[in-house]
């Protein structure tokens, strides 16, 4: 059996959807509820939160170290291969040996999350939209949102409004100021270049450019040194996904306030609770887990260090799980 | 109700948050306010307020007018408070080798080619090029996030600036 027939799914059951196996796992959704199978257990969830930390899953290529769903499934991304694991990362099932892991190929586990996201997605449910500026994730099958879920995040080359790179957002391009944004200046700087520099003297609106940002929790690169990459993003409710880092990252809060849930990274019992309010910076050490919650659409910058080499130090113990010490 | 207010922070007027213990060590967090750590900073001082590995993010207070400095990679600052003026300048002879990590002060007024110049507000985000020469002026007392590369004048004052407890 070919990765392509794996990824078309079952016919569509009573409910209009489609079933999707990888590997010992498998998939199924109803009107309220993913339930998830593999050989030593299952699990039941709701398909909306579900559906968005899909979303993200994909759209990242299972972005860096784990992504957790919840506190039962998610994924680990080697940069190549992934795991998908139930249980792997919560303390009950690892003591009673019901955690269950298996590793696939990037561009398997991709296609069937995407042949997931195309089926189980109906018309007018955008998983990236806050909650209150999208339709109902729930029911019967109706339709589909292929438009919403293919988009990638999108990432800079050297810095976004440059000639040839990630282009300026504008509500000609489709990207009008979202309705939590509307007193954000939108005032360009004045740029003077002399002849030959175009290349090089740029400047754009930053916070223009993020009050029209038309998804939340999904950071884009804007700007590269080397492999130090802002990624800022605007976040609305909460974080879809429990994000458990294989290095440190940084959240800097451009506007408003977001509260962060951190929980340890292995077992998932709780740490601290940190509070961000516009100007904090804020570590995230490489042994935690986070979750985010936004009560207003906020700007955070999410920083990260694009090291191939990080992942594999920290594991090793040759580079601490904390930025620094003092 | 519906009228939405962004609330950004400024030099003078920002509020903290901070961390929570339940089972852990604040300085795990290295959680500082850049607001706060520019309002105590001498002008242009580059105060590191992240940190991962060989890079960083600086919080600088910009007054007056800057030295003219070279970066060997690029470099990107952004305003978080105030009005910033950003003279590019394309130098003669190369100032820096490509291979260097962080920006670091020209010695006088260098010569070469001017590029450009760039008038920053509240929000906006420029390119310094690698390889090129740059002077940031600021009427009044303002706020830059620079992200670069630890050079000879990151200054690192952790204990200083985060939450111990
Ligand atoms: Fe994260």
């Amino acid at each position: 059996m070919t990765t392509s027939s794996l990824a078309l799914g079952t016919e569509p059951n009573e409910h209009g959807y489609r079933s999707f196996t990888l590997g010992g796992f498998s998939f199924e959704r109803d009107e309220y509820f993913v339930h998830i199978e593999w050989p030593t257990g299952r699990h039941v969830a709701a398909i909306e939160p579900f559906l968005k930390a899909l979303m993200r899953d994909v759209a990242w290529n299972f972005f860096y170290g784990t992504v957790n769903f919840d506190s039962v499934i998610g994924t680990v991304n080697h940069y190549g291969t992934v795991d998908l694991f139930a249980g792997r990362f919560n303390e009950a099932y690892r003591m009673a040996e019901l955690d269950h892991l298996e590793n696939f190929p990037h561009d398997e586990i991709k296609q069937t999350f995407q042949a997931i996201l195309a089926d189980w997605v109906n018309e007018g449910f955008d998983p990236f939209a806050a909650p209150q500026e999208t339709g109902s994730a729930y029911g019967l099958k109706n339709g589909d949102n292929n438009s919403a879920v293919t988009r990638e995040r999108v990432t800079a080359q050297r810095m976004v409004g440059l000639p040839n790179d990630e282009p300026l957002r504008s509500d000609a391009s489709g990207y009008p100021v979202n309705r939590m944004f509307l007193d954000v200046d939108q005032s360009e700087p004045q740029v003077e270049v002399e002849p030959g520099y175009e290349k090089e003297v740029s400047a754009f609106n930053f916070f223009a450019y993020l009050s029209r940002s038309d998804v939340t929790w999904n950071p884009s690169v804007v700007s590269v040194c080397r492999d130090s990459l802002m990624c800022p993003t605007t976040e609305e409710f909460i974080l879809p996904i429990i994000h458990g880092n294989d290095r440190v990252e940084w959240f800097i809060q451009l506007s408003d306030e977001i509260v962060w849930e951190v929980n340890d990274r292995e077992t998932g019992r709780p740490r601290a609770k940190v509070t961000m309010k516009a100007g904090d910076c804020s570590a995230m050490p490489a042994d935690i887990r986070h979750q985010g919650f936004s009560p207003k659409r906020s700007m955070l910058l999410v920083w990260e260090n694009n090291s191939a080499e990080l992942p594999g130090l920290i594991a090793r113990g040759e580079a601490p799980t904390v930025p620094v010490r003092f | 109700m519906g009228d939405y207010t962004t609330v950004f922070g400024r030099l003078n007027n920002y509020t903290k948050g901070g961390v929570e213990l339940i089972n852990d060590d604040a300085k795990n967090y290295v959680f500082s306010n850049m607001f706060e750590v520019a309002s105590r900073a001498k002008p242009w001082e580059k105060v590191a307020v992240a940190k991962n590995q060989q890079y960083v993010l600086e919080a600088i207070r910009a007054e007056g007018t800057s030295e003219w400095r070279v970066t060997p990679h690029d470099e990107f600052a952004l305003v978080v408070d105030g009005d910033l003026v950003v003279e590019l300048l394309d130098p003669a002879k190369p100032l820096v080798d490509a291979n260097e990590s962080g920006s670091r002060a020209v010695k006088g007024d260098p010569q070469g080619t001017p590029m450009g110049t760039i008038h920053l507000g509240h929000g906006h985000m420029a390119l310094l090029p690698a390889g090129r020469c740059y002077r940031m002026r600021a009427e009044q007392p303002s706020v830059v996030l620079l992200q670069t590369i630890q050079g000879p004048d990151t200054v690192e004052k952790w204990a200083d600036i985060c939450q111990k407890f």
